[in-house]
């Protein structure tokens, strides 16, 4: 039988998000896969510079669902240093803790999504319970489940009380007994570890060559993470130990995901017991800049990457947010090689992608002769964006930009 | 040690237990002090001077100078993200967050919330009605 080329999305039952993969297979093997992205794409970037820089924030905080922290104080920390605020240390204090709260729910939402990919959906409805408690710590402390809004220019918007950190920290035993029982679960249920083990196989050396982050990478026995290596917030000031395992599949991305669990229960810990008196914030000026910086932070799910460009005015001149599935949506289309078509779904979902945070247009503009045109600047982009939206029956050419 | 149905005991003591999931259109949970659900402006405290408009991210608040010192307030429910910011700009208070999240609404004229001009001096039960 010769080779078939199978579409997987951009709707399809197994992804909850709309992204496009192309897989030639050999019976029921993967000869080939093609990772297509550029569904979610929301412009997120152009619509930041026409914003404040408060406004953008709140944009930012709305790249993702799961990570909204992650962008909000990525972002946040590099306009910080464009304008050379030093943020309290309680203020920091705080950031953390949230940012460190916002990696349990994602965690453990992770583990409930894995185990449901696998079929087993009692592990599901088990750790998303348990998720429920960090989502009611984060809305005791934010005011919300998702989307907290904990940032300000300058350091944290809400202080913590004492009574909240005491429900904190029994939120933290909880859990903490909770996901020992999970790596309990983890390292008897025989067929998880069947089913996992052998899967989605990313060699150490593939894994370097791909650039795979976070935990992702740390599976594949890649020792980097941002917190330790490229310290920000309050993490100088915290002991813990970056999780690494050297399985390669996806078993060792859920060892990597619980232990790193344990970890941030323990950095919770510390940062309620060490929080520092004074103030939460300092007061930031509306006009930043010129400057230009660039911030990393460690996402759950890794290195999330934002660039601002500042020209002294109330609005950024660019704003380029690199989240961290797009550094690890590449090593699918390599773990999957040679592997079955029956493991494309967990594959795919043990990297933790979020497509609505890695959409961008890659979209080359064509001449009438077929060849690409190269770069367009953002006079012609806005001309050939009226020309096509005519074709579909929409007018923009009065429309006024921001 | 490998062995399979390692949830089996979890499950099992779990049957005699009651249900997590919350009840909710029946029972409703107590929302945490500092929610940001829906906004409501008090006129009588503002001054006009438009910082929750700057800040706004969605451009949802529209502030109207109606007369001395008296202003209107415009808030479009369908476009404001509950960030609150607008909440933490206002150096007068003139606008809060309440605990409301149930907004969801058929009728799109519905989501348009005025607050009429109020002279500036303190009047209880200021909060007019939405049109």
């Amino acid at each position: 039988m010769g080779k078939v080329t199978i579409p997987i999305g951009p709707q399809h039952p197994a992804l909850k998000e709309p992204e496009s993969f192309a897989i030639t297979l050999d019976g029921e093997k993967i000869v080939h896969m093609n990772v297509n992205i550029g569904y979610n794409h929301r412009g997120i970037e152009k619509s930041c510079e026409g914003r404040t820089y408060t406004q953008a924030m709140y944009i930012l905080e709305r790249v993702c669902g799961i990570c909204s922290h992650t962008h909000a104080t990525c972002f946040i920390q590099g306009v910080e240093e464009i304008a050379g605020l030093e943020v309290p240390k309680r203020g920091l204090y705080i950031r953390t803790m949230i940012a460190e709260l916002e990696r349990m729910h994602s965690h453990l939402l992770w583990l409930g999504v894995a185990g449901h990919e696998v079929g087993f959906d009692t592990l599901l409805m088990y750790s998303w319970r348990d998720r429920e408690i960090v989502m009611d710590l984060l809305e005791l402390v934010s005011g919300n489940r998702v989307n907290y809004g904990m940032n300000v220019l300058g350091g944290a918007r809400r202080d913590i009380s004492p009574e909240q950190a005491k429900e904190i920290l029994k939120g933290m035993d909880l859990l903490e007994e909770r996901t020992k029982y999970y790596i309990q679960v983890a390292s008897e249920e025989v067929t998880l570890i069947k089913r996992l083990s052998k899967v989605g196989y990313l060699s150490h050396e593939d894994a370097l060559k791909l650039g795979t982050i976070g935990p992702t990478g740390r599976a594949s026995g890649v020792d980097t993470d941002t917190r330790r290596d490229d310290p920000y917030a309050a993490y100088p000031e915290l002991k813990f130990k970056v999780v690494t395992d050297n399985h390669n599949d996806v078993y060792g991305r859920v060892i990597v995901r619980l232990g790193e669990l344990i970890e941030s229960y323990n950095m919770v810990r510390q940062l309620v017991n060490n929080l520092p008196e004074g103030p939460i914030s300092v007061k930031a000026p509306r006009k930043i800049g010129p400057g230009e910086a660039v911030s990393r932070y460690e996402a759950p799910r890794g290195e999330d990457i934002h660039y601002i460009k500042a020209n002294g005015t109330e609005k950024p001149e660019r704003v380029k947010v690199r989240a961290p599935t797009l550094a690890n949506v590449q090593s699918v289309a390599k773990m999957l090689e040679n592997g079955y078509l029956a493991d494309v779904p967990i594959v795919i979902a043990a990297i933790d992608p979020c497509f609505s945070c890695t959409d961008r247009m890659i979209f080359s503009i064509k001449n009438p002769d077929g060849k690409a045109t190269g770069s367009m600047d953002w006079k012609a982009l806005r001309e050939y964006s009226i020309e096509w939206h005519k074709k579909q029956g929409v007018d923009f050419s009065k429309a006024k930009i921001r | 040690m490998i062995k399979p149905g390692a949830m089996l005991r979890e499950v099992l003591r779990h049957m005699a237990k009651k249900p997590a999931t919350e009840q909710y259109p029946f029972v409703k949970k107590e929302k945490p002090p500092k929610f940001r659900g829906k906004l409501v402006f008090y006129a009588e405290k503002c001054i006009g001077c438009n910082m929750c408009v700057r800040d706004c991210p969605a451009n949802a608040i529209k502030i109207t100078k109606k007369g001395d010192k008296q202003f209107e307030c415009e808030i479009m429910m369908n476009r404001c993200i509950f960030c609150a910011q607008c909440v933490d700009s206002c150096p007068r208070k003139a606008l809060e967050a309440t605990k409301e999240f149930e907004l969801a609404q058929l009728d799109p004229k519905k989501f348009k919330v005025v607050y009429e001009a109020a002279a500036p001096k303190p009047v209880e039960n200021t909060e007019k009605k939405p049109e």
